[in-house]
C-alpha cells in the first residue's frame, strides 16, 4: 500500500505542483492520476520513488517513509515505466530489461535467464531480444519498457503515461496485456494518463487531480461515472459519462432466449453450432457475437447494428448460447446505471 | 615545376632519406611520439571537465569560454612564452599542444552529453543507478561517438602543428621544413608539409573508419 499524508510540493520557482494531498493507493490495485497537463499527477507519481521530493508531508510505501530510504535502493525495488520507454539505445534489449537486476548485484547469466523470462510474459520473442530498442516498433519498446520494470519482481509499479505515445489499436493491445499481467502478478500500481477512457479501462480507482495540485475526487469508475464530485470532474469525464459506465458492465446478467425463425432475417450457423452472419433473401449482414464478459456498451453498438436489434451470444469457444434484445440491453443498462448512482 | 615535383618523389621515394637518425623514418616516429603523447595529457584534462560538466549541467558556461579562449591562442607565441619562462626543453612545444587539443576534446564532450536524451537520462535514474553509474553506463557510452570526434579532431590538430617542435630545435617532421627553409631547399620543405598532411589524413580515415566499425549498431 502507498500512503500520501499532507503531501505538498512547490518547485524553486513558486508554483505549487501538488497541494495538501492525502491518498492512499490500495495495494494489489490499480490507482489511475488523471487531470489536465500540469495538475501535478506526475509530480504525485514521481515523489514516489523520490525522483521529486516533496515539500513537507510524508509519502510511505509498505508502511516504510520514503525519504528515509536511500533513494537508489528504494528505485530499484519500484519498477518504472515512462512514455516512450526510455530505453537505452546502446544496450540490446535483453540487456536493457536485466537492468535492475545486475544493480542487485545478480551475475549476468541469471539476469539473462529472467530476462528472457520476461520478455515472453509481455509477448516479445527470444529473438527481439537480441535486438537493440531502435530496431523495434513504439508498441515493442513500450513492452520492453514494462518488462524492465517488472525484472526484479518489485511489489510496486509506476507508471507515467506508458501507452501515450503509440497509436490507439496498439494502445487498447497494451492496455488488455497490462490487465492480462496485473490478473497474474497482483501489483499495486500507480499509472497516470490524461485519457479518461484508459483510466476508466484500467483503474480499480481514479483520482482526479486539477490544475495546481488539487486532488478532487478519488473514486471507483463507476461511482466516478455514476457521481462525479463537481462539474470541473464531470466536464473531465466527458459527455458521454452514461455509455462509459456502461463499458464497465458485462452482457452476464442480461436475459437471452433463443435465435428467432421463420422471420425476414435468419441467423446462419456453421456445422459447430458458431453464428457466421444474418442473412435474408437478398443479403447478408455481417455479426460480431458476444461473450458474457464483453460490455454492455459493446452489445448496445452490436445491437444498433444488427439488423433485428438482436445480439448474438456466445460461450468462450464461440457457440451460439442464445440471442438478447435491444429492449433487454436497454432495460439492463438503465438498471446499472441507478445501482451505480445508489451504490455510490 | 615538374622538375621540383620530380625531385620531391625522388627524396620521399629514396632509401636514404627513410634511414638514419634524420630519416623520414625517425622524424615521422618523433612526430607521432609528440602528437600522441599532447592529445593523451590534453584528453586526461579534458575529458573529466567535458564528463562533469556535462554530467552535473553546472559551469558549462565557464567551461565552453575558456575552451573558446584556448582555441584562439596563437600556437607559436605560447611555445615562445612558455620557452622564455622555462627555458628550452620540450615543455614549450607540448603546453602549446595541450592547449591546441583541450578546448575540442572539451566541446566535443560536453556536446556529447547534452545530445544524451533526457528520457534515457531520467529513465537510469529512475531505475536505480547512482550517479557514478549513470555516468559511466548510460551517459558516457551515448556520448562516446562525438568524444570520439572530439578526440580524433585534436589529434589532427595536434599532428599539423607539431611542426612546431622543430622551431624551438627538437624532432618531428617539422624538422624538414624548418631545416628546408634556412637551407633554401624548397624539396625538403614541401616533402616535410607533404608528409605533415598525409599521416594527419591517414590518422582521420583511419579513426573514423573505426569509429563507423565500433558504432555500426547505432542510429544517425
Amino acid at each position: 500500500m502507498i500512503q500520501f499524508d499532507a503531501v505538498h510540493k512547490r518547485f524553486p520557482n513558486g508554483t505549487t505542483a501538488v497541494h495538501d494531498l492525502t491518498l492512499e493507493m490500495p495495494e494489489g490495485g490499480v490507482t489511475v492520476l488523471v487531470g489536465t497537463s500540469g495538475c501535478g499527477k506526475t509530480t504525485t507519481l514521481r515523489m514516489i520513488n523520490r525522483m521529486v521530493e516533496p515539500t513537507s508531508g510524508t509519502i510511505r510505501v509498505g508502511g516504510r517513509d520514503v525519504t528515509r530510504q536511500d533513494a537508489a535502493e528504494l528505485r530499484r525495488s519500484i519498477g518504472y515505466v515512462i512514455q516512450q520507454a526510455g530505453l537505452f539505445p546502446h544496450r540490446t534489449v535483453l540487456d536493457n530489461i536485466a537492468t535492475v537486476p545486475l544493480l542487485l548485484g545478480w551475475n549476468r547469466k541469471k539476469a539473462r535467464a529472467r530476462a528472457a523470462e520476461l520478455l515472453e510474459t509481455v509477448g516479445l520473442t527470444a529473438d527481439a531480444g537480441r535486438r537493440y530498442p531502435h530496431q523495434l516498433s513504439g508498441g515493442q519498446q513500450q513492452r520492453v519498457g514494462v518488462a524492465r520494470a517488472l525484472a526484479a519482481d518489485p511489489p510496486v509499479l509506476l507508471m507515467d503515461e506508458p501507452f501515450g505515445a503509440v497509436d490507439p489499436v496498439v494502445r487498447a493491445q497494451l492496455q488488455d496485456e497490462l490487465l492480462r499481467l496485473q490478473q497474474e502478478l497482483s501489483k499495486t500500481i500507480v499509472f497516470v494518463t490524461h485519457d479518461i477512457d484508459e483510466a476508466v479501462r484500467l483503474g480499480d480507482q481514479i483520482a482526479v487531480f486539477r490544475t495546481g495540485g488539487h486532488l478532487v475526487q478519488c473514486a471507483s469508475p463507476a461511482e466516478l461515472l455514476a457521481r462525479p464530485a463537481d462539474d470541473f470532474v464531470a466536464d473531465f469525464l466527458g459527455a458521454e459519462r452514461g455509455l462509459k459506465l456502461l463499458s464497465l458492465k458485462t452482457l452476464a446478467d442480461v436475459p437471452r432466449g433463443p435465435a428467432p425463425e421463420g422471420g425476414v432475417w435468419t441467423l446462419v450457423l456453421d456445422e459447430a453450432n458458431r453464428p457466421l452472419h444474418w442473412a435474408s433473401k437478398e443479403t447478408e449482414i455481417p455479426l460480431r457475437p458476444l461473450k458474457d464478459t464483453d460490455s454492455l456498451l459493446a452489445a448496445l453498438d452490436e445491437s444498433v447494428a444488427s439488423p433485428t436489434g438482436l445480439i448474438v451470444r456466445v460461450d468462450a469457444d464461440g457457440v451460439l448460447t442464445g440471442v438478447s434484445s435491444r429492449d433487454d440491453i436497454h432495460e439492463h443498462a438503465g438498471r446499472a446505471h441507478t445501482q451505480a448512482r445508489v451504490a455510490a | 615545376m615538374y622538375e621540383l615535383f620530380k625531385n620531391l618523389a625522388d627524396w620521399l621515394t629514396s632509401g636514404a632519406s627513410w634511414s638514419g637518425s634524420d630519416g623520414i623514418a625517425h622524424r615521422l616516429a618523433e612526430h607521432l611520439q609528440y602528437s600522441l603523447l599532447a592529445t593523451l595529457i590534453a584528453a586526461a584534462i579534458g575529458l573529466p571537465i567535458g564528463l562533469l560538466i556535462g554530467h552535473t549541467g553546472k559551469g558549462a558556461f565557464v567551461a565552453i569560454n575558456l575552451s573558446s579562449f584556448g582555441r584562439a591562442l596563437p600556437t607559436v607565441g605560447l611555445v615562445v612564452l612558455v620557452f622564455l619562462a622555462g627555458g628550452l626543453s620540450m615543455l614549450p612545444v607540448y603546453v602549446a599542444l595541450v592547449a591546441l587539443a583541450v578546448p575540442a576534446i572539451v566541446t566535443n564532450t560536453y556536446a556529447g552529453m547534452t545530445a544524451v536524451d533526457p528520457d534515457v537520462r531520467d529513465a537510469a535514474r529512475g531505475q536505480g543507478m547512482r550517479g557514478h553509474q549513470v555516468l559511466f553506463q548510460v551517459e558516457l557510452p551515448l556520448a562516446l561517438p562525438l568524444i570520439m570526434t572530439g578526440l580524433r579532431l585534436a589529434l589532427i590538430q595536434v599532428v599539423a602543428t607539431a611542426t612546431i617542435a622543430a622551431y624551438v630545435s627538437f624532432g618531428g617532421l617539422g624538422r624538414y621544413v624548418f631545416d628546408g627553409l634556412a637551407q633554401r631547399d624548397l624539396v625538403q620543405v614541401l616533402g616535410g608539409a607533404v608528409l605533415v598532411a598525409v599521416v594527419a589524413i591517414a590518422l582521420d580515415l583511419l579513426l573514423s573508419g573505426l569509429q563507423r566499425l565500433l558504432f555500426r549498431h547505432r542510429t544517425a
